[in-house]
């Protein structure tokens, strides 16, 4: 069976080292914080401005001057910081983040990334945070599906949508695979209901297993 | 000196036409929108505003952006799901953007208000908006040069001042205010209550007084 999005972001959750400082990023990255243990002593940053932010805020815990990076209501834990933009991202690129879990349209083979524009030309664009966190954080991992409704692989031998980072992913997980990428390529650490076979017929970029 | 101004008309006064302004805020989170609608009130246009998004809903930013007072908006996420009023001018070749990665627009402030003629930073090497750019090799890695971007004007929310000027935040409504404070030749300041001088702990001031001209309690 290929995963749910829950069971990716179980996968992503099990593989953040314990008391790691990371980043989630906007939609299916933001459930990893769901499936964190009791314990992980996992810092989540968001760039608008905070370290050790807490779940989303329902009901009177609302409050508009403290929202994650989607805007959404959240809480503070103990031990919350708060700061301003340029010390947020200051975090990201001087290397101080240990994960980053972003959302991706594409990954190449070696690990380059697009996620932030189609390239269409009526598209307004809009990058946000994704390229300071792609080259920033010491480990980029995406979460996305391997195909694209249309059948079409996002794990490809060249991005086709314009860039967020180059050479900066290092583990993709998806529905059906996960894989570790680098200069060398892709290696399949794990397959979800589909062959090894399978996945190498189904995708252009050359695999290797781990 | 900073000046405690009575009014939001006040504090907004004297904004020229053509100004770049620097509007605080992360959606709504820290946007003065008391600040803006006095702006919107005071005239000011073809003005080129820098900020995160683009406007959200139809008040704050979103309500100058419709009143076509903006020739280009610079911002990192200006595309959302509440974004209409920037999308309808853009899409109708109304208005100019300039994408910046968020922490290049924080930084790039950051370097005009501390003196920093450009800087190099790795954010986007090799996608396309780093194209034109001049890049250059440190240690191995690639660098793109970024040059500041300063206002003429800043607005941006802040908690509480005192009578002289320094300024608490928020929690996440803090966000780009400090770093805006510093980039403005004048910097204007809302803020929920205005103390006395001395009631703010000088170790929990965030911005400094030196960086604040105005302030009004809205």
């Amino acid at each position: 069976m290929s995963l749910t999005k829950d069971e990716m972001a179980a996968q992503v959750a099990r593989d953040i080292p314990h008391g790691a400082y990371v980043n989630l990023g906007i939609g299916q990255p933001t459930l990893v914080a769901d499936h964190l243990p009791e314990g992980s002593g996992v810092v989540l940053h968001t760039e608008n401005g905070m370290l050790n932010m807490g779940p989303a805020a329902h009901g009177d815990d609302v409050d508009p001057d403290l929202t994650n990076a989607g805007k959404i209501p959240v809480l503070e834990l103990p031990g919350s910081s708060y700061f301003h933009h340029a010390d947020s991202f200051a975090m990201m690129r001087g290397g101080h983040l240990d994960v980053c879990v972003l959302g991706a349209f594409q990954v190449s083979a070696t690990g380059d990334l697009a996620n932030w524009h189609t390239g269409a030309p009526d598209a307004i664009p809009a990058v946000g945070g994704a390229m300071d966190l792609a080259i920033g954080a010491k480990s980029v991992f995406v979460m996305m599906t391997l195909f694209a409704k249309d059948g079409t692989p996002k794990l490809v031998p060249q991005c086709t949508y314009p860039l967020t980072g180059v050479g900066c992913v290092d583990r993709v997980y998806t529905d059906v695979a996960t894989f570790d990428l680098g200069p060398d390529g892709a290696v399949v650490r794990a397959v979800h209901g589909i062959s090894y076979d399978e996945l190498a017929d189904r995708l252009e970029v050359p695999l290797t297993r781990a | 000196m900073t000046a405690i101004c009575a009014t939001t008309a006040e504090a907004v006064a004297g904004i020229e036409d053509g100004s770049t302004v620097l509007i605080g805020g992360f959606g709504m989170a820290g946007m003065p929108v008391p600040l803006i609608d006095a702006l919107i009130a005071q005239g000011a246009t073809d003005l080129t505003v820098v900020s995160n998004n683009a406007g959200n809903g139809d008040t704050g930013l979103a309500a100058l952006l419709a009143k076509g007072r903006v020739r280009k908006m610079v911002c990192s996420f200006p595309r959302q799901s509440d974004s209409w009023v920037f999308d309808g001018l853009y899409r109708a070749g109304e208005i100019e953007l300039e994408v910046v990665p968020q922490g290049n627009l924080a930084e790039r402030m950051r370097a005009a208000g501390a003196g920093i003629g450009a800087f190099y930073c790795p954010t986007a090497v090799g996608t396309p908006l780093a194209e034109g750019k001049e890049t250059r090799e440190f240690d191995g890695r690639t660098y793109v040069l970024e040059l500041p971007i300063r206002g003429d004007v800043a607005l941006i929310g802040a908690h509480r001042a005192d009578r002289m000027g320094n300024l608490v935040y928020r929690k996440t409504a803090r966000n780009f205010g400090p770093v805006m404070a510093t980039a403005a030749a004048t910097t204007v300041v809302q803020v929920a209550e205005i103390v006395e001088t001395g009631a703010l702990d000088p170790e929990a001031v965030v911005t400094p007084s030196i960086y604040v001209d105005r302030v009004v309690q809205v």
